[in-house]
């Protein structure tokens, strides 16, 4: 089972590696929105600074929610989600090394390119760390929620805004909670509360989006 | 297509009511269709009580005044919004588990009824909320948590209508109203969870009523009415559905 995670981690990221663009995009996504706030806004350093968590979080879900569509669609364009049902492994197993390979490539980078935008943002350096932090076990959450939404909407209709309008409301709580976290530490709170919450919200989501996502890809294959 | 008559009477042990044979389309439509008048003239009737203890009866508060009458409609539309949530779940999370069809078409027909109620709970809250706390909105935990059911209860009927296979539409529906499902406890706990401006609950079942008698009757009788109102309407549109499906006959 172990081989078989490994084998589908080993293989989505070589797949993302083949095409770089994909991944490119979601992170230029990411640079593109955030920079555009400081022009829509106006540049004033204290109305930035309290801006910041939420909209280096917006953006982190929008461009986690843009890159759903990679997870699913291409290996059901290919029949090789079909191979994957037909496969004796359990399809839970199979889906959380696509979710977790998924998140190595669309949500690791936005955690590692954070600190660098949220100094543009003029946060303090405790802030930034808060800010990572909660990027780094926010973004899994992502991936595991958006996952239930990517493989509900797979072949059907109209699929890039219906995901939109199923994952979003999912992806609140780990805003809230996010970006609570950084303005707690900005107001000189302890962000500790928040962060775990984000810990739990990570837990449930890791023990229960697998089988959803399984379940729901069965539904979409039937 | 016509109606079906009603040679589909459920199957009788002798002495005893077959539960289960109602779990059959066709044997449902009728007994729908035989209650869907009562439960209407129910809500008709106690809406009227209702309205009237409210809006003549109910003395005027001494803090709020007369602004607080919105409570009976407000609460009980919220407390129906949540309260549909839960059964959509259940009967979506029951097609899916046991594959019974009507329980999915149930939770296809609950899916518009609770959407309308939690809109209403979101406007005659907005309603309130200008003359007394000065803002049409505010974001406040509950007033989020309730908008983010509404969105749930869009994205459900979003993706079932986008799905031409009926059956498959109905088990992807069945599992966003699970995973939605977490959202509801985070409605109805966030006036403890957080301390924002929501006020808390109006009504306890472990503590005396916080306000006048004819307040609290006011209240529940119209909540009653618009029990009877979601059953009557929600079995108005699940005849409608077994139609369209044509497991009526």
């Amino acid at each position: 089972m172990l081989a078989t995670f490994l084998c589908i981690i080993r293989r989505d990221l070589e797949l993302a590696l083949r095409r770089r663009s994909d991944v490119f995009t979601t992170l230029f996504f990411f640079v593109i929105v955030i920079s555009l706030f400081p022009l829509g806004v106006g540049p004033e350093p204290a109305l930035l600074r309290t801006m910041a968590p939420g909209i280096l979080w917006v953006a982190a879900l929008l461009a986690a929610m843009l890159s759903l569509a990679r997870l699913f669609a291409p290996d059901h364009a290919d029949g090789t989600l079909e191979q994957m049902l037909l496969s004796p492994e359990p399809l839970a197993v199979l889906v959380a090394a696509k979710i977790l390979a998924h998140w190595l490539v669309a949500g690791l980078p936005l955690v590692l390119l954070a600190p660098l935008l949220a100094l543009q943002f003029d946060l303090s350096p405790a802030a930034i760390g808060t800010l990572t932090l909660g990027l780094l076990i926010g973004t899994p959450v992502l991936s595991l929620f958006g996952a239930i939404g990517g493989a509900l909407t797979l072949g059907v209709r109209g699929s890039g805004v219906l995901v939109a309008l199923l994952v979003l409301p999912l992806y609140v709580p780990v805003l809230i909670f996010g970006a609570g976290a950084v303005g707690a530490e900005m107001s000189g709170m302890d962000g500790a509360a928040h962060l775990s919450l984000l810990g739990a919200l990570l837990a449930g989501a890791v023990a229960l989006a697998p089988w959803a996502t399984a379940r729901a890809l069965r539904i979409a294959l039937e | 297509m016509t109606p079906p008559t009603s040679h589909a009477a459920p199957r009788l042990a002798p002495g005893r009511i077959h539960w289960f044979g109602y779990a059959s389309p066709q044997v449902f439509y009728p007994l729908a269709g035989r209650l869907i008048p009562w439960f209407a003239g129910a809500a008709l009737v106690l809406a009227a009580v209702g309205l009237a203890i409210g809006f003549l009866v109910a003395p005027t508060d001494h803090q709020q005044g007369d602004a607080y009458r919105i409570i009976f409609v407000h609460v009980p539309a919220a407390w129906l919004s949540m309260l549909i949530y839960v059964a959509m779940a259940f009967w979506a999370g029951l097609g899916l588990v046991l594959n019974t069809r009507l329980s999915a078409m149930m939770a296809r027909a609950l899916a518009p009824t609770g959407a309308l109620f939690t809109f209403l709970a979101l406007w005659t809250g907005a309603l309130w909320g200008r003359p007394t706390w000065g803002a049409w909105w505010v974001w406040d935990a509950r007033l989020t948590s309730e908008l983010l059911l509404l969105f749930l209860y869009v994205g459900f009927m979003a993706l079932q209508s986008a799905i031409d296979d009926p059956v498959r539409g109905d088990k992807a529906g069945a599992v966003i109203a699970l995973v939605g499902v977490i959202n509801v406890p985070v409605i109805y706990f966030s006036v403890q969870w957080w301390n924002t401006l929501h006020q808390g609950a109006s009504v306890s079942l472990r503590a005396a009523p916080s306000m006048a008698t004819t307040m609290l009757t006011g209240m529940l009788v119209m909540t009653f009415a618009l029990w009877a109102y979601a059953i009557a309407a929600v079995l108005a549109r699940l005849r409608c559905i077994i139609l369209e499906r044509g497991a009526a006959r």
